[in-house]
């Protein structure tokens, strides 16, 4: 089954400079491997060495967090979007602690 | 039926000091005739001269302006409590000639009216950052007439700020950013007060600045600040309007007391160099004047109480392909902050948690 997933700037450089990309597999984990084949180092991006997806990144089936769907095992189906997204910080420069 | 009705500091003068007295009546506007008839004093202070409540009091049964209920018509029972509000700061005092003419066009919108634009420069709000984010925010913020704008940042303008931050000026270049924001903000309205917090938002000063203020604008470029600015508004309950950017693309939502936090959202930062800053990959100058513009947005409604806040959402911008989504966020019941079992009840050492060094966005 072939799933859109979108990808904000800081990954695209991961999938050849796309916004989107389209991906195999009936599972968010089946559609990180299918783009990990394709693309090599993708899923570091997004996973964590445990496996689970790493905790500055969240994934959303259409407008839902997969945290509170099935997480990786989340079921995706054809006209579902993937969207990937890591956490941004950017604002002023001047107030760190 | 007696209902209890809550009387503010100011015109205590007129219940002999009492704070709570009772009222008898069926809605909320038999209740006030009633306290009118026993405190004569009150009715003065409460009542218009067409005997209506005045424009500059708000009434609340149990938090919940009557505005939004049924008015005067609102029923009351057994154990409700009902709240008289004078409106905040100045709100008693009418509008001067140019108040009326410099917010005619919020005063004749019915969701704002006097009473909106009197609860917008009664509001204080704290800016983080007065960069990229910031600027915008505070600009509109000001010309809204928000009555005090707190800002806090440490830096100096830097000619390569100007592509963006558009509360600063060539001839501001060496100068503190509060300073110049101050004084852009005194030119657009002269009815706003800037408090300026020079300094950088640490863990040992973070409470006790938020303390002073409503609602919380985050405008930071980096994880530490920004978790550190979450963990305080959850620890003090305010309202916390968050935003950021990078390259053409931005976030924003609004994390509300209890619902939510930015912890729920991201539990962690990315490890140091992970996510290049704004410094090393640049960012589009008018992106953070959409980020910004939709942070004043909600400061605004949250302000009047007026419309849905983005709470709950998350709102992401894609300039390039001019899109702008909604993703649904909700509060993670295992959050060490605001969640069930929070295992964090104090601030932390941020620097710590988001790994050194960090980097300038």
């Amino acid at each position: 089954m072939s799933v859109e997933v979108r990808v904000t700037s800081l990954l695209q450089k991961a999938i050849g400079g796309a916004k989107s990309v389209s991906a195999q597999g009936d599972t968010i984990s089946a559609l990180l491997d299918n783009l990990e084949s394709s693309y090599p180092g993708f899923k570091s991006n997004v996973l964590a060495d445990n496996g689970e997806l790493h905790r500055f990144v969240n994934i959303y089936k259409n407008n839902e967090d997969i945290r509170y769907l099935g997480n990786l095992d989340t079921p995706v189906g054809s006209g579902d979007v993937i969207s990937i997204l890591p956490a941004l910080a950017g604002g002023s420069t001047s107030c760190r602690p | 039926m007696a209902i209890k009705v809550y009387i503010p500091g100011p015109f205590r003068v007129a219940t002999n000091n009492s704070s709570k007295i009772e009222g008898y009546g069926d809605d909320v506007g038999e209740v006030l005739k009633d306290v009118g008839r026993r405190y004569p004093g009150i009715k003065a202070l409460i009542f218009d001269s067409k005997g209506e409540v005045a424009d500059h009091v708000c009434v609340f049964i149990n938090g919940r302006d009557i505005n939004t209920l049924q008015n005067n018509g609102t029923k009351v029972t057994e154990g409700d409590e009902v709240s008289i509000v004078p409106a905040m700061s100045g709100g008693a005092v009418p509008f001067t000639e140019e108040q009326i003419r410099r917010y005619s066009r919020h005063i004749i919108l019915p969701q704002v009216g006097g009473k909106g634009q009197r609860k917008l420069l009664g509001a204080k709000v704290l800016l983080i950052g007065a960069g990229g984010l910031g600027s915008p925010t505070a600009l509109y913020l000001a010309a809204a007439g928000v009555g005090t704008l707190g800002i806090v940042d440490f830096d100096t303008v830097d000619i390569s700020n100007l592509q963006r931050q558009i509360l600063h000026h060539n001839h501001d270049v060496g100068r503190l950013k509060v300073t110049s924001a101050q004084e852009s903000i005194a030119d657009v309205n002269p009815d706003v007060q800037v408090i300026p917090h020079a300094l950088a938002l640490t863990s040992e000063n973070a409470l006790e600045i938020i303390r002073q203020y409503d609602i919380v604008v985050n405008g930071c470029d980096n994880f530490a600040t920004r978790y550190l600015v979450n963990d305080a508004c959850v620890f003090l309950n305010k309202p916390l309007v968050d935003g950021s950017i990078f390259l053409f693309e931005g976030q924003a939502s609004v994390f509300m007391p209890g619902r939510g936090c930015y912890r729920c959202l991201y539990p962690a930062p990315p490890p140091p160099g992970m996510v290049p800053s704004c410094q090393e990959a640049g960012v589009l100058g008018v992106l953070p004047g959409i980020v910004g513009c939709v942070q004043a947005i909600e400061t605004i409604k949250l302000i009047l109480g007026i419309g849905e806040p983005l709470a709950g959402r998350l709102l992401l911008f894609d300039a390039l392909s001019m899109d702008f989504r909604v993703m649904r966020l909700r509060k993670d019941p295992s959050c060490p902050v605001c969640g069930d079992n929070p295992t964090i009840t104090e601030l932390i050492d941020y620097e710590e948690f988001c790994g050194a060094p960090i980097t300038v966005g």
